[in-house]
C-alpha cells in the first residue's frame, strides 16, 4: 500500500498512456468495422470470406502479432502507433462479427417496409438498420472496449508504456503492490469505458430504455422502432402460444 | 520482407532442433501445456456450467464474474502469481486455469439456455427424470456451444502460454522474449510463426468440431440459414418497368 | 377415470390459475378444456401428470391419488401431446417416437419396430421414419408428436392445443383423424383448447372456463348448445350472435337450416347418420356457403 501512495504520479502517467493506446484502437476498430460488417451481412460470397478471415485475425495471439506487425508496416517495434494498430486489427476483428449479426437481427418485416415505404439503400442502412442494430453493436463494442483495456497491457512487455508497465516493472523488482495497482487500475479503466459506452447508448438510443418511455419522435429511427415493436411482439407471440 | 527469409531460415535450421532449446520440444511444451490447462479448466468449468444451466441458479453471478474476468489483464494475474509463489511451471498453470474457466463456463450454460424450452418442457412431460433431460436432450444440443467455448478457451491459452514466457523459461514464448532481449529478428519472427501457426491449427480443428458436433436434425431445417439467404435482393424501390423487367430476367 | 377434488393452484406471483376445481373425467371418453388464455386450462391439463402440482385439492386417476406418485413413472405412463409438437430435434422422427418406451427399458430394436407401427396407426408414411423432425411439415411434426403420445399404448392421452400451431385445413384433417384414433382406440383423453368449434368437435365432456380458472358450465356439447348457464357462455358458444341458433325454412324444393343472421348452414337429412353431436358439432361443421 505505502507503494501505492508513494507512486500515485506514476499510476496515474500510465494510465493516461494507456488512454491514449486504447481509446483510438476502439474509435478506429468501430468505424473501419461498420463498412466491413455491412459487406459480410449484405452478400452472401462475402460474407463467408469475411467472417473467415476476421475470425483467422482474431486467433492471433497477441505477442506474435506485436513482433511481426513493426516489420510489415514499418514502425518500430516499441512504438506506441505498432500497439494501436494491432489493437484495432483486433477490435476490427471482433466488431466485424457484431456489426453483420446486428444487421442481421433487425426484423425483416422491418427492413421490407422500410424498402416498401421508400427508403433507399443507403438511407435505410443509416435510417433503420443501424439504429435498430444499435443494442447489438453497443454490445459489442462494450466487449471491444473491455478486452482492448486489457490486451493494451501486453505491449509492455515489448517496451510500450501502459498500465502494463506495472506489471513488468514490479514483477522485475519485486513489488507484488505495484501489480495489483495495475491489475486495478486496468479493470477500473475498462469498467469506465463500459459505463460511458452504456451512457451513450442511453442518449443515442432512448428507444431502447424502457418501451413506457417511448414517445412518437420525430426522426425516422424512433418512428420506425415503434412502429417495429408490435411486429417483433407478434412474432415472440407466435412463439409463446 | 529480408526479416521474413531470415526467419525462414532459423526455421529450418538444424542447430535449432537439438538441446533444450529445440524446437520441437518448445511445441511440445507448449502443446502439452495447452492441452492440460484446457483438461483443468474444463473438469471445473464443465460440470459447473452445466449446473448452472440446467437449474437456471447462479446465473447472473457467473454473467458478472465472466465479465469481470474479461477485463483482467492476463499478463497481470501471471506477474502477479508468479511473484506470489515463485517463478516456474505452476504460476502459468494457475493463471491460464483460472483466465480458461470462464470462456468454457459460458459455453457450458448458454449452450443450455439456447435450447428450446418447450423441448425440454416436452421431454419433462413424456417422463425423461432430470438426469435424463440433461444426458439425452440438453448436452448434445449445447455441444456446438459449449465446444465454441472451449475453442475461445484454447485461443486465450496458447496466447496467454507465450506471455507465460516472461516469468518462466517454458514454451514458444521463450524465442520470443529470447529474441527481442538479443534483437535477433530471426529468432522472436520465427517463434512467432509457430506460435500463430499453432493457434491457427487449434483455431481450424475446434471450427470442424464444432461443425461435426451440431446435431444432424438441427442443421437440417436451420431457419437462420433461410433467412441469410433470403435478405432482400432488391432492396431499393425502382420504376415498374425496371422491376418488371427484372422479373422476365429472373424467369 | 381421472377425478380433481377442490384443486387450486397459485402461482408463487400470486395468480390463481385454477380456483376450487372438481371434476370427474370419464374412461373412454374425451374431455376438452376449453377457455380464453388465462383461463389456467393448461394449468389443468398439467396437473394430471404432475407437471405442475396443485396448491391445494388433490387428483386421483383410477382412485389411486397422483400426488403419492413418482412423478416420472406417472409421466410415462400418460401420453402427452403439446402444440408445436416438442419433438427432439436431435433425434429422428422413427427415434422421437422411441423415446419413451426406451426410457421404460423396452430394446432400442422392439421400440423402432413399434414406432414404424406408430406411424402407421397416425397416418404417416414410414419413409419419414429416417427425417429429423425439422424436415416435416407442421401437420407431420403433430402427427409424430401423437405418435409418440400413444407410444407406450396409454389409457389416458394429454393434448395440450396439439393442432393450435397449423392452418385451418390441415388442423381439420387432423382433428378427423384423432376422432378416428379415438373411435379405434378408445382413450381418456383429456383435450385443452380455446377454439370453441374444436371442442364440441371432439369433446365428450365439454368444460368451459372463464379467467382464474373458474368453470363456466360443464356438459356435453348438446348440453350446453341447448341451455347455456349464463350470458358468459351464449357469448363463448357464439349462440347470442346467431351462428348457433338455427331455423328450418322452405325454399320449395326442399329444407334448409339457416342461422341467425340469415346465411345458409346446412340441410336437415334423416336421422340415421346423426352421433351423439347431431344437432351441435354436425351442424356447426355443416356446409357454411362462404
Amino acid at each position: 500500500m505505502t507503494w501505492i501512495w508513494a507512486n500515485l504520479d506514476l499510476i496515474w502517467d500510465r494510465t493516461l498512456d494507456h488512454v491514449v493506446l486504447s481509446v483510438p484502437a476502439i474509435v478506429l476498430s468501430f468505424i473501419i468495422a461498420l463498412p466491413i460488417g455491412w459487406l459480410a451481412h449484405r452478400y452472401r460470397a462475402s460474407r463467408g470470406v469475411i467472417l473467415t478471415v476476421v475470425g483467422l485475425l482474431y486467433a492471433i495471439p497477441s505477442l506474435p502479432l506485436f513482433i511481426i506487425l513493426p516489420i510489415i508496416v514499418g514502425t518500430s517495434t516499441r512504438s506506441p502507433l505498432n500497439l494501436v494498430i494491432a489493437l484495432t486489427l483486433y477490435g476490427v476483428a471482433l466488431m466485424v462479427r457484431v456489426v453483420a449479426d446486428g444487421l442481421a437481427s433487425v426484423d425483416l418485416d422491418v427492413r421490407q417496409s422500410a424498402s416498401a415505404v421508400g427508403f433507399s439503400t443507403w438511407t435505410e442502412f443509416w435510417q433503420v438498420e443501424l439504429p435498430l442494430s444499435g443494442p447489438v453493436l453497443l454490445a459489442g463494442l462494450r466487449v471491444v472496449a473491455v478486452s482492448t483495456v486489457s490486451l493494451a497491457t501486453v505491449g509492455a512487455v515489448i517496451g510500450v508504456q501502459s498500465l502494463g508497465s506495472l506489471f513488468t516493472d514490479g514483477f522485475q523488482r519485486g513489488i507484488q503492490a505495484e501489480i495489483i495497482a495495475g491489475i486495478v487500475a486496468t479493470v477500473v479503466l475498462a469498467l469506465v469505458f463500459d459505463a460511458l459506452l452504456v451512457y451513450a447508448g442511453r442518449l443515442l438510443m432512448p428507444w431502447t430504455r424502457s418501451r413506457a418511455a417511448t414517445t412518437v419522435t420525430d426522426n425516422a429511427a424512433g418512428s420506425v422502432s415503434t412502429a417495429a415493436t408490435p411486429a417483433s411482439e407478434n412474432r415472440s407471440r407466435e412463439i409463446a402460444r | 520482407m529480408n526479416f521474413f527469409a531470415e526467419a525462414l531460415q532459423w526455421l529450418v535450421d538444424p542447430a535449432n532442433y537439438v538441446g533444450l532449446n529445440a524446437i520441437p520440444l518448445r511445441l511440445a511444451q507448449h502443446l502439452g501445456f495447452t492441452v492440460v490447462t484446457l483438461v483443468i479448466a474444463s473438469a471445473i468449468a464443465i460440470p459447473l456450467g452445466f449446473l448452472i444451466g440446467h437449474t437456471g441458479r447462479g446465473r447472473s453471478v457467473a454473467v458478472a464474474s465472466a465479465g469481470a474476468f474479461r477485463a483482467i489483464p492476463t499478463l497481470g494475474l501471471l506477474t502477479l502469481v508468479a511473484l506470489s509463489i515463485g517463478i516456474g511451471l505452476n504460476a502459468p498453470y494457475i493463471a491460464l486455469t483460472v483466465l480458461a474457466v470462464p470462456p468454457i463456463l459460458a459455453g457450458a450454460y448458454t449452450g443450455f439456455e439456447a435450447i428450446d424450452r418447450r423441448t425440454i418442457d416436452a421431454a419433462r412431460a413424456v417422463g425423461m427424470s432430470e438426469v435424463q433431460i440433461v444426458r439425452q436432450v440438453e448436452v448434445p444440443l449445447g455441444l456446438p456451444l459449449l465446444i465454441g467455448g472451449l475453442r475461445s478457451a484454447a485461443l486465450q491459452v496458447v496466447a496467454t502460454a507465450t506471455l507465460a514466457a516472461y516469468v518462466a523459461d517454458f514454451g514458444l514464448g521463450r524465442y520470443l522474449f529470447a529474441g527481442l532481449k538479443t534483437r535477433d529478428y530471426a529468432e522472436m519472427l520465427g517463434g512467432s510463426i509457430l506460435v500463430i501457426l499453432m493457434a491457427l491449427a487449434l483455431e481450424g480443428l475446434f471450427a470442424l468440431t464444432q461443425r461435426f458436433v451440431v446435431p444432424r436434425g438441427v442443421l437440417a431445417g436451420r431457419p437462420t440459414d433461410i433467412r441469410t439467404r433470403s435478405s432482400r435482393p432488391r432492396p431499393v424501390m425502382e420504376s415498374a418497368i425496371e422491376e418488371g423487367q427484372k422479373n422476365v430476367h429472373s424467369k | 377415470m381421472i377425478e380433481f377434488h377442490s384443486v387450486t393452484k397459485r402461482f408463487p406471483d400470486g395468480t390463481v390459475a385454477v380456483d376450487d376445481f372438481s371434476l370427474v373425467l370419464p374412461s373412454h371418453k374425451t374431455t376438452v378444456f376449453v377457455g380464453t388464455s388465462g383461463s389456467g386450462k393448461t394449468t389443468l391439463l398439467r396437473m394430471i401428470n404432475r407437471m405442475v402440482d396443485p396448491t391445494s385439492g388433490s387428483i386421483d386417476i383410477d382412485g389411486a391419488d397422483i400426488g403419492t406418485l413418482d412423478p416420472v413413472k406417472l409421466r410415462r405412463s400418460i401420453g402427452y401431446v403439446m402444440q408445436n409438437s416438442g419433438l427432439l430435434p436431435h433425434r429422428k422422427v422413427v427415434d422421437n417416437v422411441a423415446t419413451v418406451p426406451m426410457l421404460r427399458g423396452m430394446s432400442r430394436k422392439k421400440a423402432r419396430d413399434e414406432a414404424l407401427q406408430l406411424l402407421d396407426t397416425v397416418g404417416l408414411d414410414r419413409s419419414l421414419a429416417e427425417r429429423y423432425p425439422s424436415q416435416l411439415s407442421g401437420g407431420q411434426q403433430q402427427r409424430v408428436g401423437v405418435a409418440r403420445g400413444l407410444a407406450v399404448n396409454p389409457n389416458i392421452l394429454l393434448m395440450d392445443e396439439p393442432f393450435g400451431a397449423v392452418d385451418p385445413i390441415v388442423r381439420a384433417e387432423l382433428q378427423q383423424e384423432l376422432l378416428r384414433l379415438q373411435h379405434e382406440l378408445g382413450k381418456t383423453v383429456v383435450f385443452v383448447t380455446h377454439d370453441i368449434d374444436e371442442a364440441f368437435l371432439l369433446g365428450d365432456q365439454v368444460v368451459i372456463l372463464r379467467t382464474g380458472g373458474k368453470v363456466a358450465q360443464v356438459g356435453s356439447p348438446g348440453e350446453i348448445l341447448a341451455n347455456p348457464a349464463d350470458d358468459f357462455v351464449s357469448t363463448f358458444v357464439g349462440a347470442e350472435r346467431g351462428k348457433r341458433s338455427l331455423h328450418l325454412e322452405n325454399h320449395g324444393a326442399g329444407d334448409v337450416l339457416v342461422d341467425g343472421d340469415g346465411r345458409l348452414a346446412g340441410v336437415l337429412v334423416p336421422g340415421s347418420k346423426a352421433g351423439p353431436l347431431a344437432g351441435s358439432g354436425a351442424s356447426a361443421q355443416g356446409g357454411d356457403p362462404r
